[in-house]
């Protein structure tokens, strides 16, 4: 089977400055909630919405004395996602402190992975539509604590801070430079997304926070980039700028665009950019220095004196290998090569691991193709219209598959068979019961078709002249006979009973 | 039974045994004494009420026939230790109100062989000091004097060793990162082991320098640190990086029989200007230890003059990120704040009135060789010198050495207050024969083997290969037994 369907690389985004054109260099952290339901050194529960402060064990707290334990099941994730991104697992890693003070950090440091990350190189591929999409190199994946979260406008003198996240295990996956315009950002967000959500190790809802991603911005002259490529020498790239903690694929793709023209603007002026943390407002569409490299943290990072390195097994990684689904790629290639459809159908498909999954239990009746287009077309279309998503879908893939089978066996018609579906869809009955109980079988008998014809002919003697004369005006008949089954009548044999009768 | 606080562990389990006392008698004598060494100023939070239960609760259990090695056996707990529903501030002022809703693996482990808890010990703030000098309670004074003066009993479990010297308790548990549970054993004339790091839970216990600290026994005799530690150690799967081996039954190695075994001395523990009396005490017990059929043999361990400033690089850079967590954001003190002030202002102000001078210099220095530009020359640099005298110590291991014999301390206990003028390294020298241990993550003990000449104890201390604690104090057991050192501080309290 194939990894992947064969693909061109797309042209970087280029930027027509006032005085020359420019092109962007991005490369992005994404910070990936690890799905799990306790936390990554405590027992405390993760779970999104609870009262403040009701999650936290006394190590999240750092009360005096307190320890952290490596929950496994999270070494596990991090594992597993490596392997979902072709990534090298490294056998050894281990933790380190990054020290720092801020109220929501009770330690005074986060327990990351500076030194030896749990994931090396992998890759991914974002799609940019068919037949076109970049290959992204990872630089490596780290595990690490999240913060809690500070609360300052409750009270006008005081600020508040809940530990609940605090503890609460992440990945953050570092890519190399490789993204070359904004869209291909967000694509590449969307691509992590649907990768993560795929190995069920990050739920990616972006709106809680689980997944967010820190992009690094430059610009460089056309064919300055080629040459870093050639020699991986970063002095050929433009000083870049970091935007913190973007939670939207609209916004980054808005930020990013700010923000190379901000830093066209100052190299065009002779000016130099600064390298520096930056925020992006949406409400103004620009993004603000947070603090320059000078006033950067030292964070102080050294060994965590309180864990052992983290050392796993090959035989562990092999198994969480063997235990991997099927991912976006191979299934996306997979619905092309095996259903026959298109990569722009089978990437729609793909795109959702729960509506890629549906869509296959539908197709176990055996048209692939009869399949997407009913997923596609109207599933997707009634769901969207109802504001809904394929998890809360109100009619089950056996059903949608009994429609189709209904279809494909000739006893209803297509535009029947919309009619069943909105009756399956807000009902939850079954299809074949609905064309049963409604009747809405089509008529393929063709003595009673035959009666039918007879009795519209009989009537509209002055019909039948001028469809002798004009045999186009066989369709009126047509109509009429299915009008007066009801729209039962199987109509390719209403076609041909109408024509044979007319004499035509 | 008169002086039932005086017993060691040994026969206060075996007169329980034979229901000679209780363990409410014995509580009441240490109680009692307790009430009356204010002046020693070794127990900070009194926990009368919680020991009576205690002790009840352990005649109960003998009664019962149903009583673990420590059944009844009064003990003081170091500050550092948290004791549930218990005071637990460390000895510093940033702990202040502190009462942690749990126990340190280790004193539950205690409590759970039916100890009982007095209280808890004085002890240098943050367990960093080498005199009893840095605690927010003030100085603990050591029981032994030779005039007028009060004399350090060492530190950092300073209060643990002046309270077990002084018969306040039969035991106390003191934690040791770079000799704070040996140093003070040698000034108060009392046996203090650190074991293996890794054979005891850290757990519940407030860190100075993980990778450093380990609890430890310190008691009357050799036997006493067998038992207690016995009871304190264990796999805990709270701590990572405590040990999943099995712990062995430390007394029953205790045989005394220590012909053939091979004790090294290295010629790197002659210090300049090392007194003579430590010289010869350190030649006599290589004379006793030869007597009872050991070999003795010289080694080298060449890394030893660099171990000191290694620990003092390693230990405060652990140190200033263990102790980044007291900001009075959720517990101990915080400053009362000005008009205007913020986050920064807040965190500066209780660290600065919550903190003492010597862990405010000790949390710059770690904070300094951890940043940026300074790591490499000083913190990397410093754990490469604490992998070759991990190397010193396996090569001679390998060799066939089966314990060093060293000095525990470079002089005898000194006054309190004699070094406030002095340049902090003056102090940080007390430590110099002991923080090879801690950075290697070996056992050793120290054993008191006489007097110097003014009448004050001396130790010397046994170093034992990984995991042998048995062999080691069997080792100590022996040394102790022909060392024969039965004085007691006159009681001036």
């Amino acid at each position: 089977m194939l990894d992947h369907l064969a693909f061109e690389t797309p042209k970087p985004t280029r930027i027509a400055g006032a005085k020359e054109d420019w092109e962007l260099v991005i490369g992005m952290e994404v910070h990936a909630q690890v799905a799990s339901n306790a936390k990554l050194f405590s027992g405390a529960s993760t779970a999104f919405g609870a009262e403040p402060n009701s999650n936290v064990a006394f190590v999240d707290a750092a009360m005096p004395g307190m320890l952290p334990v490596i929950n496994e099941f999270c070494v596990e994730q991090a594992v597993r996602t490596g392997l979902g991104l072709k990534a090298r697992i490294n056998l050894f890693s281990a933790f380190d402190r990054k020290n720092y003070f801020y109220p929501d950090l009770p330690q005074g440091y986060q327990i990351s992975q500076l030194y030896h990350p749990i994931v090396g190189e992998g890759e991914v591929i974002v799609d940019m539509g068919p037949g076109v999409a970049r290959r992204v190199r990872i630089e490596r994946i780290h595990l690490e604590q999240d913060a809690g979260k500070s609360v300052h406008d409750m009270d006008p003198n005081m600020s508040f801070v809940d530990l609940n996240r605090t503890g609460v295990a992440l990945m953050e996956i570092v890519s190399r430079p490789d993204i070359r315009g904004p869209e291909e950002a967000a694509a590449y967000v969307v691509k992590m997304r649907q990768i993560l959500r795929y190995l069920g190790t990050c739920d990616g809802n972006m709106q809680n926070g689980n997944l967010r991603a820190d992009v690094n911005v430059s610009v460089c002259r056309p064919g300055d980039y080629e040459r870093y490529q050639e020699t991986q020498d970063f002095a050929h790239l433009g000083t870049r700028c970091e935007i913190k903690n973007m939670n939207s694929m609209r916004f980054i793709q808005a930020a990013i665009d700010y923000e190379a023209r901000r830093q066209i603007a100052i190299l065009e002026d002779g000016g130099e950019v600064v390298q520096e943390t930056r925020l992006y407002d949406p409400d103004k569409n620009e993004t603000r220095s947070m603090r320059s490299k000078e006033e950067a943290h030292d964070y102080r990072y050294f060994p965590c004196p309180d864990l052992l390195p983290l050392e796993i097994e090959q035989d562990w990684v092999d198994a969480i290998e063997a235990s991997l689904p099927e991912l976006p790629d191979a299934k996306k290639a997979r619905f092309v090569t095996v259903f026959g459809l298109s990569e722009y159908d089978a990437g729609v498909l793909t795109a959702d691991v729960e509506a890629a999954h549906y869509f296959e239990k539908v197709a176990e009746v055996g048209d692939g193709k009869l399949a997407a287009n009913w997923v596609i077309n109207e599933l997707f279309g009634r769901l969207k219209k109802d504001d809904r998503d394929i998890t809360t879908c109100p009619i089950s893939p056996e059903h949608m598959g009994e429609i189709i089978a209904l279809i494909k066996s000739g006893d209803i018609s297509g535009k029947i068979a919309k009619d069943v579906f909105e009756i399956a869809y807000t009902s939850g009955r079954a299809p074949a019961e609905i064309v049963e109980t409604e009747g809405m079988k089509q008529v393929t008998d063709t003595g009673a078709i035959e009666a039918a014809v007879d009795a519209v002919i009989a009537d509209n003697p002055a019909q039948v002249e001028k469809a002798r004369a004009n045999p186009k005006l066989t369709g009126w008949f047509v109509g009429q006979v299915m009008r007066a089954t009801g729209g039962k009548a199987n109509p390719k044999a209403v076609n041909e009973i109408v024509a044979a009768k007319l004499g035509l | 039974m008169g002086d039932l606080n005086k017993l060691t562990i040994a026969e206060a389990r075996d007169a329980l045994a034979r229901g000679e006392t209780t363990a409410v008698e014995l509580t009441e004598a240490c109680l009692g004494a307790i009430e009356g060494a204010g002046k020693l100023n070794a127990f900070v939070h009194h926990t009368p009420e919680i020991a009576r239960d205690q002790a009840r609760a352990a005649d109960a259990r003998l009664k019962a026939g149903d009583a673990p090695a420590m059944c009844g056996i009064p003990l003081g707990i170091k500050d550092l230790f948290c004791t549930k529903g218990v005071a637990s501030q460390a000895g510093s002022r940033i702990l202040e109100g502190f009462k942690p809703e749990y126990e340190s693996t280790v004193s539950q482990n205690l409590l759970d062989a039916g100890a009982v808890m007095l209280g808890k010990l004085n002890m240098d703030e943050f367990a960093m000091g080498s005199s009893n000098e840095t605690s927010v309670y003030g100085d603990v004074v050591n029981p032994w004097k030779i005039d007028e003066r009060d004399l350090t009993p060492g530190g950092s479990s300073g209060g643990s060793a002046s309270a077990v010297a002084a018969d306040l308790c039969l035991a106390a548990t003191g934690t040791d990162t770079g000799g704070s549970i040996r140093q003070p054993a040698a000034f108060t004339g009392i046996t203090g082991m650190k074991p293996t790091y890794g054979r005891c839970s850290r757990w519940g216990i407030v860190a100075f320098a993980s990778s450093l600290d380990q609890a430890g026994p310190m008691t009357k005799t050799v036997r006493d640190a067998a038992i207690m530690l016995a009871a304190m150690a264990g796999h805990d799967p709270k701590d990572s990086t405590s040990a999943d081996i099995p712990v062995p039954d430390f007394e029953a190695a205790l045989t005394g029989d220590i012909r053939g075994k091979v004790i090294g001395i290295p010629r790197e523990y002659r210090m300049d200007g090392m007194p003579d009396e430590i010289e010869a005490l350190w030649a006599e017990g290589r004379r006793m230890l030869e007597d009872a059929g050991a070999r003795i043999i010289d080694i080298s361990l060449p890394h030893t003059k660099y171990a000191l400033p290694a620990y003092y690089v390693i230990a405060p850079a652990e140190a200033s990120s263990n102790l980044a967590r007291y900001d009075g954001v959720r517990y101990g003190h915080r400053a009362k704040l000005a008009a205007g002030d913020g986050i920064t202002e807040m965190y500066e102000k209780t660290r600065a009135e919550g903190f003492g001078p010597e862990v405010q210099r000790r949390v710059m220095i770690g904070t300094y060789v951890l940043s940026a530009g300074f790591y490499d020359a000083y913190y990397n640099r410093a754990r490469k010198v604490r992998a070759l005298i991990k190397r010193d110590f396996d090569e001679v291991f390998d060799q066939g050495v089966d314990a060093i014999l060293t000095p525990a301390t470079p002089s005898a206990a000194f006054g309190l207050g004699e070094m406030a003028e002095a340049d902090p390294v003056r102090m940080y020298l007390n430590d110099v024969f002991t923080v090879t241990v801690n950075l290697a993550g070996l056992p050793g003990i120290s054993v008191p083997a006489g007097l110097d000449a003014k009448g004050l104890p001396l130790g010397l201390q046994l170093i034992g290969r990984p995991w042998e604690e048995a062999d080691m104090l069997n080792t100590a057991y022996a040394l102790e037994a022909a060392a024969g050192f039965v004085s007691k501080p006159a009681k001036w309290w």
